[in-house]
């Protein structure tokens, strides 16, 4: 058997994956990162709108920490909103020293604009592809420091024993030959899990792969019943349009075209925080007032130049893939699953509760985002909590090395699940290909476990996932070969997909209340007495078990929360 | 709609058998999707050993550049409808050229990522640094962000002509890289930058100017644009030696004399009349360039007349020399 062994290994290379592997790097870790796309095409890059900070002397970062806790419905640990806050700052301009392009006032500083839930114009951009921008720059760092980069390796499962993380298995795609891969720290940094939702802003590779590996190891999953809904995603693809159309001055309108919003956020308006925008479009598509089922964003307003220079790619975007050029036209969208606020327990350093797992970015909670994210604070939370996670697991893997190689059998659990997925589709026997399957997935979260939920339809879910679990058991592989084989991937991330929506479905249907984007017809009222607190999953045989943890408060206590 | 695709399958386990060949579907489909998400169909419902890349389907993280109908294309921002103008037309997918093919439509970027590396690609700051960020203008931003607009899907790298020759050409997207780092006004290297990218073997000076990246290319970096300046910048920061400098003169000679490039006296201008070792190097290229009709040959040829307006021709590069000889005096 042969080993790759390293002492930190990042898993994943977005933006989390990337900056942590940077820090470890620079404390003087051998560090390498297993992904399974290369990093340039990783879905960070797909962020349009902006990224957080506090830069200018009449903002401060406790606003922007109290802005964070509000939009969170108090569910946030303020300690670790706090912290992403007061790093901001540094961070960006670390950033921009490495050669992000930042968009400049006229003086040559970085310039900001308004986002939904802030008090004040704090994010920063470039155009509107913010993502792309700085995922350029980090992998051009990485390249810079020579960081080992095993690209097209997708990882299956991670490696524990006695208790503590070792190493993770991976396949890389072009030979097709399960290999250990050992570390003495490691970093799961895989992304988010909109792919369980149809339709989603997601990629088709968020599909919550790291959280999955975590929670099949043992790790805990967090608040996984939250699940931001973006408000402006296109009808039919349900690809995002950022929230900058509106930061830079959109309407959203109903039929009649009424700038709905003034109705369910008079101060705010349009730039109220995500969950209560979708609520509301929701609300007035329900009701009828909506347009082929969406409502419209309006930018007409602010003119083609303005347009081109801040919202150029969502032109090209709404040109392309919804026929309409929003310099002349309002174009169709409605709230579309977007990002997930649950994520793979941590502490304010990046460590889960296994040791030698740390986990940053999407597939992490911190939790800074509690029951609601305000745009522009994950792209921040990539780099500040990826950042304290690369350097804790250097620490880490100093501290823990083991000479001790991993034992023989490491691989035996995942060539049995491949060689009986081979064994299944050579004698052509085999149910439900893996798109079926994954097709009523979507349909069934978005309907039950969407915007609006309640008990009947989160028991329905619960019943369906079920039921949806055991035809996994014989889905259909129609590729056998071993080079590049993504139908065997794909029908393994359905896998991971299944377990990670059983545990959206068992939080959602155990929190009686509406907290953020959680938000239970039958229990309308946020209940503080008996929910201010995070919910923990833990894997087992029967599904999913629960178990409960404390919200961190420090300055702000929960008040009811206006826009 | 009814939708037929024809595409181009490698399996690279074929034993003995044959490795490529092509399948073809028919499918059903909603009028708007694009070629990928037919190709997702396929794979999902019809045939699930076809292999491609895919991720983001919005046009922003490269994974699916592909042939389509014989030139390169990002496959999740063609729509079917752009390419099928009659009912039952068949729409031909084939792998990006100038890569391996690894299986069906996935190729290996490795030749492509490993250019990049060549440009060395990273801003280079001067030491120490500002406190806090650089000031710069708004507009030297909004420049740099269009070339920093390419999404590295190979495209264009597919699609160059020159590559298909000469495998040491930095290529269209390497380029356009370089010249991100080039136009960035934080970066304190420029000056060696443009040396490099003038004397390097396949650098700046080994674009035909053919437009073939700037056409392909989906996010509109211009590639070949980005070049063109390159060499300006090389001109003026006076390190355009060699080969370059030289390929500039004669192309303008070329242009002067006849209104046209002459192609085939540009070679052994630019490189040296007596450098035989690399003008012998450069023929088999050049040959294939004639069969591929992209060497003009027939202007070569003595007899060959400047072209009608050849007057006005001059008379620019008259003007163009007074008003230099003007400004500099
Ligand atoms: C369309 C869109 C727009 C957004 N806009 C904004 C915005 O404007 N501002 C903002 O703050 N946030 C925005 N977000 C959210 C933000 O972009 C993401 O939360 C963030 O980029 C996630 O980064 P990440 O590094 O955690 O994951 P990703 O960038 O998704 O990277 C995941 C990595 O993990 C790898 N990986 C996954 N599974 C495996 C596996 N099994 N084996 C090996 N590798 C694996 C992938 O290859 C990839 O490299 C947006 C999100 C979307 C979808
Ligand atoms: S213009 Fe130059 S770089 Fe672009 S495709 Fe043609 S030869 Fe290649
Ligand atoms: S320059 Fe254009 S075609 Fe070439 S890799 Fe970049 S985005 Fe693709
Ligand atoms: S799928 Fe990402 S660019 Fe086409």
């Amino acid at each position: 058997m042969t080993v790759i062994k390293h002492d930190v290994l990042v898993i994943g290379a977005g933006l989390a994956g990337m900056r942590a592997a940077i820090e470890a790097a620079r404390n003087g870790a051998d560090v390498a990162m297993v992904t399974k796309l290369h990093p340039m095409r990783s879905h960070s890059g797909a962020a349009q709108g902006g990224i957080n900070a506090a830069l200018d002397e009449e903002d401060s970062w406790e606003a922007h920490a109290f802005d964070t806790v509000k939009g969170s419905d108090y569910l946030a640990d303020q300690d670790a909103a706090e912290i992403l806050a007061r790093e901001a700052a540094d961070n960006i301009i670390e950033l921009e020293r490495m050669g992000t392009a930042f968009s400049r006032q006229e003086n040559g500083r970085i310039q900001q604009r308004p986002f939904g839930g802030a008090g004040f114009a704090r994010t920063c951009f470039i155009g509107d592809i913010t993502g792309q921008a700085i995922l350029h720059v980090i992998y051009e760092q990485i390249l810079k420091l020579g960081v080992t980069v095993y690209e097209e390796y997708y990882c299956t499962s991670l490696i524990v024993e006695d208790g503590v993380a070792r190493g993770v298995v991976a396949l890389p795609m072009m030979t097709g030959n399960l290999t250990p891969v050992q570390g003495s720290a490691i970093v799961m940094a895989t992304g988010g899990l909109g792919r369980v939702y149809s339709p989603t802003s997601n990629a088709l590779a968020c599909t919550g792969d790291g959280m999955a590996i975590a929670y099949r190891a043992g790790a805990p999953l967090q608040d996984m019943e939250f699940m931001q809904f973006h408000p402006t995603t296109l009808k039919d693809s349900g690809v995002l349009m950022t929230e900058g159309a509106r930061g830079e001055g959109g309407y959203l309108l109903n039929k009649d075209g009424e700038r709905f919003m003034e109705k369910y956020a008079p101060n705010k308006i349009e730039l109220a925080s995500r969950d209560v925008v979708s609520r509301a479009e929701q609300t007035e598509i329900d009701e009828g007032r909506g347009v082929d089922g969406c409502v419209l964003l309006d930018v007409r307003h602010l003119g083609e130049e303005k347009i081109n220079e801040r919202l150029g790619q969502i032109r090209d975007l709404a040109k392309d893939l919804a026929n309409t050029d929003i310099v002349y036209e309002p174009v169709k969208v409605r709230p579309g699953a977007h990002y997930a606020m649950g994520g793979i327990k941590t502490d304010v350093h990046g460590a889960s509760p296994v040791p030698g797992l740390f986990a940053a970015g999407e597939c992490a909670n911190v939790s800074v985002h509690g029951a609601n994210r305000l745009g522009g604070n994950s792209l921040l939370e990539t780099i500040v909590f990826g950042r304290r996670a690369g350097e804790a697991a250097a620490r880490y893997a100093k501290e823990h090395a083991s000479p001790q190689p991993l034992s023989e059998s490491v691989l035996q659990r995942d060539q049995a699940l491949m060689s009986s997925l081979m064994e299944r589709s050579h004698r052509g026997d085999g149910g439900d290909r893996p798109a079926v399957i994954r097709g009523e997935l979507g349909e069934m979260m978005h309907h039950q476990v969407g915007i609006f939920r309640s008990r009947e339809g989160l028991a329905s879910a619960l019943e369906k996932v079920r039921e949806l679990e055991k035809r996994y058991q014989s889905v259909r592989l129609e590729d056998t070969g071993k080079v590049f084989n993504m139908d065997l991937i794909t029908v393994h991330e359905l896998g991971f997909m299944l377990d990670i929506a059983h545990t959206m479905i068992s939080g959602a249907l155990a929190r009686e209340e509406s907290r953020g984007a959680h938000t239970r017809r039958d229990f309308p009222e946020r209940d503080d007495e008996h929910w201010l607190k995070h919910t923990l999953a833990y894997d087992t045989p029967e599904g999913p078990r629960l178990e409960y943890g404390p919200v961190t408060i420090t300055n702000w206590q929960p008040e009811v929360r206006t826009y | 709609m009814k939708v037929r695709l024809k595409v181009k399958r490698h399996d690279p386990e074929a034993h003995g058998g044959q490795a490529s060949r092509y399948s073809d579907y028919t499918i059903d489909v909603p009028e708007h999707i694009t070629i990928l998400d037919a190709l997702l169909e396929v794979r999902d419902y019809h045939d699930g050993s076809l292999a491609f890349r895919y991720s983001c389907r919005s046009a922003i993280c490269g994974s699916c550049g592909m042939r389509v109908d014989g030139r390169g294309r990002l496959t999740c921002k063609t729509k079917v409808t752009d390419l099928v103008k009659t009912e039952g037309q068949e729409i031909l997918v084939e792998p990006m050229g100038n890569m391996p093919v690894i299986k069906d439509l996935v190729t290996d970027m490795e030749m492509y990522w490993s250019k990049m590396d060549q440009v060395t690609p990273w801003l280079q700051p001067a030491d120490p640094g500002p406190e806090r960020e650089n000031l710069v203008s708004h507009e030297a931003m909004l420049d740099l962000a269009q070339t920093m607009g390419c999404i590295h899907c190979g495209v264009c790298v597919s699609d160059c002509p020159v590559l298909e020759i000469d495998k040491s050409f930095i290529a269209p997207a390497a380029l356009a890289k370089a010249h991100r780092f080039v136009d960035d006004p934080r970066d304190a290297k420029t000056k060696e930058r443009l040396e490099e990218l003038s004397a390097v073997k396949g650098g700046i000076w080994d674009c035909t100017r053919c437009n073939m990246c700037v056409e392909v290319c989906p996010k509109d970096v211009r590639p070949m644009d980005r070049i063109m300046q390159l060499r300006e910048l090389a001109v003026k920061a006076g390190v355009a030696s060699g080969t370059g400098a030289r390929h500039g003169e004669a192309f303008v000679d070329s242009v002067q004399r006849l209104g046209r490039l002459d192609e085939m006296r540009l070679l052994p201008a630019s490189v040296g009349l007596w450098n035989a070792p690399r003008l012998l190097s450069e023929m088999p290229g050049a040959l294939r360039m004639l069969r591929a009709g992209k060497l003009p040959w027939n202007h070569a040829l003595p007899w060959r007349k400047p072209i009608a307006g050849i007057k006005h021709v001059r008379r620019l590069f008259d003007r163009a020399r007074r008003e230099k000889k003007e400004a500099s005096s």
